[in-house]
């Protein structure tokens, strides 16, 4: 094991509503090294956006601390460590995709050079580059979300922050950008956390897949993927992944609560 | 940019309905005093083209002095409300209620207090388009999403360069909704103050006085001349408004 770069203990979530308080999470630890592709998986309502959410310091847990890089996740959003793609792709329309990418740069005050060259290369990497003049709204929803990614890794962030980034594009499309994906964070030294509700990508895309259960959220099994890297989309025919892929889905059964609730036949 | 002949159609109604005024005056054998033909007042505008000129220039002067003033207080106040949205909750009714109250009735009070020339018109123009532009502008610098709002966070981004990378350019489409609007709102106040006093050089006045002696035809070319300044003004407004937004342009949305 390596230094850990996020470490969340004993992280406790309540948010308090008209009908009371709801524990959205309740003890969650865990620990991830340098350089892991980590998954959280679960169904609908297990805190998993809320847990990417802590580590990223857009809300703050009730209980425990969230660590990384060795420090707060304040001071670590403050020191701009992170790079985040949300479930929707958040492009300002009054920007060209270009642009788009290159506002981290702007707002942490890169240099000129910088801003000329980093967003156009990782406008190459994620193969958007002859759209670099278009306005989000003339890309399609997949495309949206490639420009989201390169934005995210514009200042070379240690951390990479993915909450259900393909959740609303089609099976193709999402197989497609797990592929790219792959490939774009391995040419980034970031560290990746993903949020998701399809196994298939969990297990493709990760080194370790954590399987979270609701009410309140806390993590089930933590499940290894052992499959070599670099990832090929031929690997997801390989028995090993049909294994993995069985791992999950048991673990993600197994909850009781989960068994008997509408948000298990969602969540398989 | 829209193609000429998009205002092909256009052209063609305008030119159906003045012939067709035309026509009607004719075959009824309208008097002139009641309703004089298209003919007539072009005639007229003609022969007093130098007087409308004058009056144009001082009531549009009045409109555009008061446009600038109640738009550019507006937008400056709506910036200022939008810093703090407890005061935006405070003064957000009392703005909206203002914009259902006829503040053209103040006009004889701003006559009383700013004096039978410009002065008051302006000041009347100045309070008819400083709410609908404060209203519009705050609603479009706090309506910005969440999500845009967590994206800036998550870059440590500072109150001012969320003011300007986000809630600024985010508000233009509101704000110049505002601004075309009130273009119309401008006009309107200055001609109508106009009417309750004011010199003879002026559109209000010129119009007011030629109509009670039935000078009706005279009435009628400065009233062309008051709708020719208003279109022109909307106009400009509207070709300011896709220099600043090109992408709003190109998607078809102005």
């Amino acid at each position: 094991m390596g230094v850990p770069i996020i470490e969340i203990v004993d992280v406790g979530k309540s948010f308090s509503g008209r009908t009371g308080a709801t524990e959205a999470l309740r003890a969650v630890s865990l620990s991830v090294d340098a350089g892991e592709f980590i998954s959280v998986i679960g169904p609908s309502g297990c805190g998993k956006s809320t847990l990417l959410r802590i580590v990223g310091d857009l809300v703050e847990p009730t209980s425990g601390i969230a660590r990384v890089n060795g420090k707060s996740a304040r001071q670590a959003r403050l020191d701009r460590d992170y790079g985040i793609v949300f479930q929707t792709p958040v492009l300002y329309d009054w920007r060209t995709v270009l642009e788009n990418v290159q506002l981290p740069l702007e707002i942490a005050g890169r240099s000129q050079q910088e801003r000329d060259a980093r967003p156009l290369a990782l406008l190459r990497l994620v193969g958007l580059e002859d759209f670099r003049g278009h306005f989000p709204w003339q890309l399609s929803g997949g495309m949206q979300q490639r420009v989201s990614i390169a934005r995210a890794l514009a200042l070379n962030p240690s951390i990479l922050l993915m909450d259900e980034p393909f959740g609303a594009l089609d099976e193709m499309t999402r197989e497609r950008l797990n592929l790219e994906l792959l490939q774009v964070w391995s040419k980034s030294a970031a560290t990746a956390l993903f949020v998701t509700h399809s196994i298939a990508e969990a297990v493709f895309l990760s080194s370790r897949v954590v399987v979270m259960s609701p009410r309140p959220g806390a993590i089930d099994r933590i499940v290894d993927i052992d499959l070599p890297r670099p990832r090929l989309d031929k690997i997801r025919a390989h028995p090993r992944f049909f294994e993995l892929v069985t791992t999950v889905r048991e673990s993600l059964r197994e909850d009781p609560a989960l068994a008997a609730g509408d948000d298990a036949r969602r969540a398989i | 940019m829209r193609r000429l002949r998009d205002y092909a159609p256009a052209v063609l109604v305008l030119a159906a309905g003045i012939a067709l005024w035309e026509a009607v005056v004719f075959a009824f054998a309208i008097e002139f005093y009641l309703l004089p033909a298209p003919h007539v007042i072009v005639q007229s505008l003609r022969e007093t083209y130098p007087t409308l000129m004058e009056a144009g220039r001082y009531t549009f002067t009045e409109a555009v002095i008061g446009y600038a003033l109640g738009c550019g207080g507006g937008i400056a106040a709506a910036m200022l409300a939008s810093r703090s949205p407890t005061f935006a909750d405070l003064v957000l009714p009392y703005a909206v209620a203002s914009a259902s109250v006829p503040i053209i009735a103040l006009a004889p009070l701003a006559i009383v207090w700013f004096g039978v020339a410009q002065g008051s018109k302006i000041a009347i123009v100045t309070l008819m388009t400083f709410f609908p532009t404060f209203i519009s502008a705050l609603r479009g610098l706090l309506g910005v999403t969440p999500a845009a709002l967590e994206l800036m966070r998550s870059y440590a981004a500072t109150e001012w360069q969320v003011f300007v990378k986000l809630r600024l350019p985010h508000s233009l489409p509101l704000v110049f909704t505002a601004l075309r609007g009130c273009t119309t709102l401008a006009m309107i106040g200055a001609v109508v103050s106009e009417f309750f006093g004011g010199p003879m050089k002026s559109l209000g006045v010129y119009i007011k006085s030629t109509a009670s002696l039935f000078q009706t035809r005279q009435a009628w070319s400065a009233i062309v001349v008051t709708c020719a300044l208003g279109l022109l003004f909307y106009f400009a407004v509207a070709l300011a408004e896709r220099l600043v937004m090109p992408w709003r342009v190109e998607r078809g949305l102005i």
